[in-house]
């Protein structure tokens, strides 16, 4: 989504097209692989693996292990670093990486207000929303309305508690398992718990949605 | 940099626009743009904080309206021609020669050592902390003031906390300070803290604020006892 529909570029700001940036990274493309600087098949290869490999479904896999194992959810609160290279899980942009426990009465919510800061190794890349001005501008000053713009409605009663990923840490949060779920298997669980839900924004879903 | 992109607590940019169904791409480019960060990094066209430190240089506008990998693009482009990877005026006729011919694509050739060093990279990462001598000043509990002078160079010191109290949450040891490192100036790696504020502090009595706190990683430099 372009954020044209928000902010209306100063005049002599001409926004690019699609076509003239592609040819402008065909470009530098084209000089690092004649100066031998990148390959062609690590260009594959990476994009493949934040495509295919690394993406929100590892969080989801470690979410649903922590409702069901009260012992690894101590441990991935502890050190969630630790807790999921356990999981097979973690690496770049996300060397340390800490959970924040959602519970009845608080709720926590992930930003990175200075740029882009996410926890790669258990989300992968981030959505365009988390690295566009209004999430980042409005998460720390009216999560409220941030969180009601994904439909999460939330009282002053519930303390929001807000993370800005200002340093090298990583933050990501474990929410409340979902009622009506007694009896489900971790693949089932993993099932319920969205991207937006480990960024703290949305709840998971339940078993009806 | 007192930047634009020091976005903490800005109004009038609007609605959060969440894109259903959001794929990891937008365009084919964007796969070429993510794997030149590494690339680029490894051949010392730029560090992490160097990295971040070009993208707050674009132009405010420029920065608000483009797409976040264009930022990207924007940084490599720069750090790239200071390091003498990129000639502008070969840049610029490559480029030309592609918007001419869009069905051609750049030359293909295998690096497959930097496929292994991918995958190394990718599961391991990298290591910012660093062993110092020097305990930390201050201890969880302790009440804190974040400095709040204005910043010319690259800073993690966000505007929103600039001058506010808060309290130490978490003691992290000592880690790269994006502040020397930004601008070539070395590691000099300094204590590492989460503070934490009350929404009455940052923002007053302001509705929206009410029963929040916020968490930021502070380096010790930045922060003063309250």
């Amino acid at each position: 989504m372009s954020l044209e529909h928000d902010i209306h570029p100063s005049p002599g700001i001409v926004p690019r097209s699609d076509e003239e940036i592609a040819a402008r990274v065909k470009a530098m493309e084209a000089i690092l692989v004649e100066k031998g600087l990148i390959g062609s098949d690590a260009i594959d290869y990476m994009s493949s693996v934040y495509e295919h490999e690394v993406g929100p479904q590892l969080g989801a896999k470690i979410a649903a292990r922590a409702w069901t194992d009260p012992e690894f959810k101590q441990r991935l609160l502890v050190d969630a670093t630790s807790a999921c290279v356990e999981m097979g899980v973690g690496g770049m942009q996300g060397e340390e990486m800490r959970v924040l426990e959602n519970t009845d009465s608080v709720r926590n919510m992930v930003v990175c207000t200075l740029c882009s800061c996410y926890p790669w190794p258990v989300l992968g890349l981030p959505p365009n929303w988390y690295k566009y001005p209004a999430y980042r501008a409005r998460a720390v000053r009216d999560p409220r309305g941030v969180m009601a713009e994904f439909g999460l409605h939330v009282g002053d009663d519930i303390e929001i508690r807000i993370w800005d990923s200002s340093a090298e840490l990583r933050y990501w949060v474990l929410p409340q398992r979902p009622g009506g779920t007694d009896g489900f298997t971790e693949e089932q669980l993993a099932a319920l718990v969205t991207r937006d839900s480990l960024i703290g924004v949305a709840d998971p879903l339940t078993p009806e949605n | 940099m007192d930047g634009v992109h020091d976005l903490g607590g800005r109004q009038g940019i609007g609605a959060v626009r969440p894109e259903p169904d959001e794929p990891v791409f937008h365009s084919d480019w964007e796969r070429s743009v993510l794997t030149m960060f590494p690339a680029m990094a490894m051949a010392g066209a730029f560090n992490l904080d160097q990295f971040r430190a070009a993208m707050e240089r674009i132009p405010a506008a420029e920065y608000l309206a483009t797409r976040y990998f264009e930022h990207w693009i924007h940084s490599m482009t720069e750090h790239g021609v200071r390091a003498g990877i990129f000639d502008p005026q070969d840049l610029e006729r490559r480029t030309r020669y592609y918007q001419q011919n869009p069905q051609e694509a750049p030359p293909k050739k295998a690096k497959p050592e930097q496929v292994d060093a991918l995958r190394q990279m990718i599961s391991n990462g990298d290591e910012y902390r660093r062993e110092v001598e020097a305990p930390p000043i201050f201890e969880v509990g302790d009440q804190v003031r974040v400095k709040p002078g204005a910043s010319t160079t690259h800073t993690r010191r966000a505007g929103y906390v600039r001058g506010k109290a808060g309290e130490i949450v978490g003691v992290h040891g000592a880690y790269v300070f994006p502040d020397t490192n930004a601008i070539g100036g070395g590691d000099c790696p300094e204590h590492l803290y989460t503070v934490r504020f009350t929404g009455a502090e940052l923002w007053g009595d302001e509705p929206n604020a009410a029963n929040t706190i916020v968490h930021i990683d502070q380096w010790e430099p930045y922060l003063t006892t309250a």
